[in-house]
């Protein structure tokens, strides 16, 4: 489903990506793991052309990114993206960031729109919120207004570039609970995070990523109890004393 | 003759006053329509300029810097005066009316652009990623997601600019139009008696005062 090889990414003289290869199958959960400054975020956007790599090669669903025939816009909404910090449009309701996309892009009539995004909504288990403003919602709440608003293009693959991060303890396993979902429902997703307890029960591959570099990948056990690298066990067993 | 009664005579004089109020009215007429023209045209130019600016097209940009700084460092009475004296000689010969409107509303745009233009790079980059990583389009993101964003957050400042720029109509007068001041001053050199300007701050005040008031709430409602 993703093809990406050789992704280097300089910003100026910072040398961040040094020849990352991912490659990720259908209905794979990749998850991501590695200290802060590492690239981590940097590669999941050279994913959706955020961010434009400086050289190698990305393919998402067949389609190439890099190539500047390529239709971005169209193809953007077969890659749904969620942000560590919600990013929600904070003027329209739960339902109207929803409903942006699928009205403007996808082209849909706002009765289509609407309908679309309040079973997108439900299936995040908000549909009684589809009226409240993101500011009205707790961080949780707007985590998952955040999925609902990517799902709702019906994606091929989802990024998570630390889903989890700003919230508050309690609010984080109704976020993880969308995310189990959405794994068994079949979805593609690369998931950057450090929420180890989500990776071995829902993980089919663990990477560990330092300084612009997969460093080892495996199943979670392998990665989690017997890292090969001595960075992966420090990375780990740092994490785990939090 | 005591000092109360000259005052009054001078300054509140009812016949003059009774001869002169309708050419006050007059005059706050043209101000209204002139000050109309100068917002609305100042402030879409000026949001246009912020627009084009976003699109970061270094040489556009670099054109657009030149032409706000300008504006903004040139006193609006130089710029009636240039419009007014100075078209003439490529024969272009604006009315005192134009000239006021052009200028004003120059200033105004030029304001406004930094205004709107600080408002729109307010607006956090993670609302353009998001936007763009539904697919919508760069403009489609300017005009659903960051600009109703920005707008807000301009309102306050931008009302307290237009409302300055706008009492600058009353620089018309030096290029003879003919609102308040305008015509007050020429009551005032007709009657020998300075009571019209009475009049024409009375109809400063009554066009300005609501408008201030307004720019106070707005200034709460959207702090
Ligand atoms: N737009 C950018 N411009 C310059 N440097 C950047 C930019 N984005 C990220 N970086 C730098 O790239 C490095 C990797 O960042 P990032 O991919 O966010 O790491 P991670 O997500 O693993 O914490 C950091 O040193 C960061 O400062
Ligand atoms: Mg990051």
């Amino acid at each position: 489903m993703i093809q990406a090889k050789g992704i280097h990414k300089q910003f100026g003289a910072l040398h961040v990506l040094k020849g990352v290869d991912l490659d990720v199958a259908e209905r794979e959960l990749v998850f991501i793991i590695g200290p802060s400054g590492s690239g981590k975020s940097t590669m999941l956007r050279c994913l959706n052309r955020l961010e434009v790599p400086t050289s190698g090669s990305v393919v998402v669903d067949g389609i190439d990114l890099l190539d500047p025939r390529t239709d971005l816009n169209h193809a953007r909404q077969r890659i749904g993206m969620v942000f560590q910090s919600f990013n929600l449009y904070p003027h329209m309701t739960a339902l109207g960031n929803v409903t942006l996309a699928l009205r403007k892009v996808a082209g849909k009539s706002r009765a289509e729109a609407d309908e679309i995004g309040h079973a997108a909504l439900a299936r995040v288990g908000l549909a009684e919120r589809a009226d409240h403003r993101p500011g009205q919602l707790s961080g949780g709440q707007q985590q998952r207004v955040a999925i609902a608003r990517a799902i709702a293009l019906e994606p091929r693959v989802m990024l998570f570039d630390e889903p989890t991060s700003a919230l508050d303890p309690e609010l984080v396993g109704s976020v993880l609970g969308v995310m189990r979902a959405l794994r068994e429902s079949g979805m593609t997703m690369v998931v950057v995070s450090h929420e180890m307890g989500f990776a071995r029960a829902a993980a089919d591959r663990v990477m560990f990523m330092d300084d612009g570099l997969i460093v080892e990948q495996g199943p979670p056990a392998q990665i989690f109890e017997a890292p090969l690298h001595a960075r992966t066990r420090g990375f780990i067993s740092q994490i785990q004393r939090h | 003759m005591g000092g109360w009664e000259r005052f009054t005579e001078t300054f509140l004089n009812a016949k003059v006053m009774a001869r002169y109020w309708p050419d006050i009215v007059s005059g706050l007429g043209t101000t209204i329509e002139l000050a109309a023209l100068i917002v609305v045209s100042g402030l879409a130019a000026g949001l246009a300029l912020a627009v084009l600016r976003s699109f970061g097209i270094r040489v556009v940009n670099w054109g657009i810097i030149f032409v706000v700084d300008l504006f903004r460092a040139l006193p609006p009475l130089v710029i009636i005066v240039l419009i007014y004296f100075g078209l003439p000689s490529i024969d272009v010969v604006p009315s005192g009316f134009v000239s006021t409107w052009l200028s004003l509303a120059l200033v105004l745009m030029a304001f406004s652009e930094e205004i709107f233009w600080a408002g729109i790079t307010a607006i956090p980059r993670g609302q353009w990623e998001a936007a763009r990583s539904t697919g919508l389009g760069f403009t489609q993101t300017l005009a659903h997601v960051i600009l109703p964003q920005a707008l807000r957050i301009t309102i306050p400042p931008l009302t307290n600019r237009t409302i300055a720029i706008t009492k600058g109509t009353a620089l018309g007068s030096v290029v003879a139009v003919t609102e308040i001041l305008g015509q007050a001053s020429s009551a005032v050199s007709n009657s020998y008696n300075p009571s019209p300007l009475t009049l024409g701050a009375a109809a400063y005040l009554v066009l300005f005062i609501p408008v201030v008031v307004f720019g106070r709430w707005v200034e709460r409602k959207f702090r």
